[in-house]
């Protein structure tokens, strides 16, 4: 190359701003969870470890259990329903209808969504209206407010996230495998288990971080469906920023929340065969507007 | 077409999901009817919608405000991450490989510690919480899609053609200008488009730097859930949902590379 390397003229703007509006921020958080705190809010210039040790107390953890569970529960939840769905999409012969269908839930408003499921499991909301109507209920039920609602609005927001990369990888797929499976003598589940599912561990994988990093991060869905039972530590960072005002624990939490988002996503990505950024690579291939033509080939790739 | 083939198991799901997915929206459609003010259904009106259009000076100040943040944001995300993209992937250089892992960073942290540590470092540094700081924190959650989008984009393409270019004699930015910009445009097109996208969207991290006097759409219809259910909210939801229908229908064949690209 004999011309002049233009790389870092390019790269500046966005690395300085990334450096000083993403970066900084993190450092600031890992810096404010080892001092004191102030008295109304802020810090103190003061080495403390009280963040980390609060962070260990009894209230905290079992919040950060719960959390995990939820996140572990609605994240298998998900999955389990977005593979056959992502399936049918791939095999339909109407993709864009279907992927049309999945698609407009999920560019609709995120709290308008939050606020469309208070209107059906609230106590004067829909369903208690039809069940009153079939005579199941005399009184009102109050569905909201506890970790069955929690589980199932969490799923229904992340269902779009996990049926997208696993639409996208099965569709790739090369069925006739199945049916060399099935010709050998596999029953049906058994070819779907031994030979698709390993063949779509990347999306799976796509799939599995899409959903579980939020949930474990969430905080409007808690907080807007749970009730004290159901608090996330998402919910117990925000308190502490905007009521009690602890910043050094809102900052131990953050971190806290990072690392066990980060280490479960380099497990998962560590126990399955395929590595996430040859996915990342492989499932952007198809980016950018592409043509009509290609919209509605299914097999335009052999290699998966 | 659907009809000749006999009901799959997959077909099932797909169609009791869609049934799941569409509920809601249904639900709120029912109930922006609803003649009453919550609680079960009445009797038909059309009140909701005239109290949106025409007494609801508040919300429509709050969906100004999210247009202003989307457009800037999107716009100064796009202009970042499609340079750094097509710097990282045509030139070697010191610091490339920590410009592209912080390409993806802000995409891949929970949403509340990017809002947490964004308002913490806000008043650390002593910038007053307004419409300029729900500027910058969007526009750093918009640019991993761009630089994602634009670098995909710029895989795809014969990097001979830009060889080419520079061979005969064009400088860089004759290059970047004539050549590899009409070249990545549909990327830089869908990465701003998912980018105003997000940000319309957003709540999360517009809620923990947003100041008073600068409360976003989602942030208005937040207060409106919190303090008091108004069945405005159900009006402008049925809105929004036939906007976003209106705008993703007629555009329906490109959902797959969205789709891919998710």
């Amino acid at each position: 190359m004999r011309q002049r390397n233009f790389g870092p003229i390019y790269a500046l703007p966005q690395g300085l701003w990334l450096t000083v509006f993403f970066a900084a921020p993190l450092g600031i958080i890992v810096a404010y969870s080892f001092l004191a705190k102030g008295l109304y809010g802020g810090v103190v210039p003061q080495f403390s470890l009280a963040a980390w040790h609060t962070l260990g107390s009894p209230i905290l953890l079992s919040v950060a259990l719960r959390t995990l569970i939820v996140s572990i529960v609605a994240t298998a939840i998900t999955i389990l329903i977005a593979l056959p769905a992502g399936y049918s999409i791939a095999r339909s012969r109407n993709q864009p209808m279907r992927l049309f269908l999945i698609i407009v839930p999920f560019w609709t408003n995120f709290l308008v969504r939050v606020y469309a499921w208070i209107s059906i499991l609230g106590a004067e909301g829909f369903l208690n209206d039809l069940l009153r109507a079939i005579g199941i209920i005399d009184s009102p039920v109050q569905f909201l407010y506890n970790q069955t609602a929690v589980v199932v609005v969490l799923v229904y927001m992340y269902l779009p996230y996990a049926i997208l990369p696993l639409f996208s990888t099965i569709d790739k797929f090369d069925f006739t495998l199945l049916e060399a499976a099935r010709d050998l003598g596999a029953s049906k589940f058994d070819a779907i288990v031994r030979v698709l599912l390993p063949n779509i561990k990347g999306g799976i994988v796509t799939a599995v971080l899409f959903t579980f990093i939020p949930i474990f991060g969430a905080y409007a869905v808690p907080l807007l469906v749970g009730g004290k039972d159901s608090y996330m530590l998402g919910n117990i960072i925000a308190d502490q920023v905007t009521k009690t005002r602890n910043w050094p624990l809102a900052s131990s939490i953050s971190m806290a929340v990072t690392l066990i988002a980060a280490l479960g996503s380099l497990a998962f990505l560590w126990g399955s065969r395929r590595p996430s950024p040859a996915l990342v690579v492989d499932s952007a291939e198809d980016q950018g507007l592409v043509g009509p033509d290609t919209a509605n080939a299914g097999s335009r790739r052999g290699i998966s | 077409m659907k009809a000749s083939k006999r009901p799959s198991f997959s077909n099932m799901v797909f169609w009791t999901i869609v049934f799941f997915l569409f509920l809601p929206l249904l639900v709120l459609l029912l109930y922006s009817f609803n003649a009453s003010r919550g609680g079960s259904f009445t009797s038909f009106s059309t009140i909701w919608y005239e109290r949106l259009f025409l007494e609801s000076p508040e919300l429509w100040k709050a969906f100004g405000k999210s247009v202003i943040v989307a457009l800037g944001s999107a716009s100064a995300a796009a202009a970042l991450g499609s340079l750094a993209a097509v710097g990282t992937s045509r030139f070697r250089f010191r610091g490339r490989g920590y410009v592209a892992a912080m390409s993806f960073m802000p995409m891949i942290l929970p949403e509340i510690v990017v809002g947490v540590s964004l308002l913490v470092f806000f008043a650390a540094i002593g910038l007053k919480l307004g419409i300029a700081t729900i500027l910058i924190a969007h526009t750093t959650f918009n640019i991993p899609f761009v630089f994602l989008l634009v670098s995909a984009r710029l895989e795809e393409f014969d990097s001979s053609v830009i060889e080419a270019a520079r061979d005969l004699g064009a400088s860089e930015l004759q290059t970047l200008v004539r050549v590899i910009l009409p070249m990545v445009a549909p990327g830089i097109l869908s990465g701003w488009l998912t980018a105003v996208t997000l940000s319309l969207e957003d709540f999360v991290i517009t809620f923990f730097v947003a100041g008073p006097g600068s409360t976003t759409l989602p942030l208005y219809i937040y207060s409106a859930i919190r303090f008091g259910v108004s069945p405005v909210i159900n009006a402008l939801s049925v809105v929004m949902v036939a906007g976003t229908v209106l705008l993703v229908y007629p555009s329906r064949r490109f959902l797959k590379a969205f789709a891919s690209r998710a």
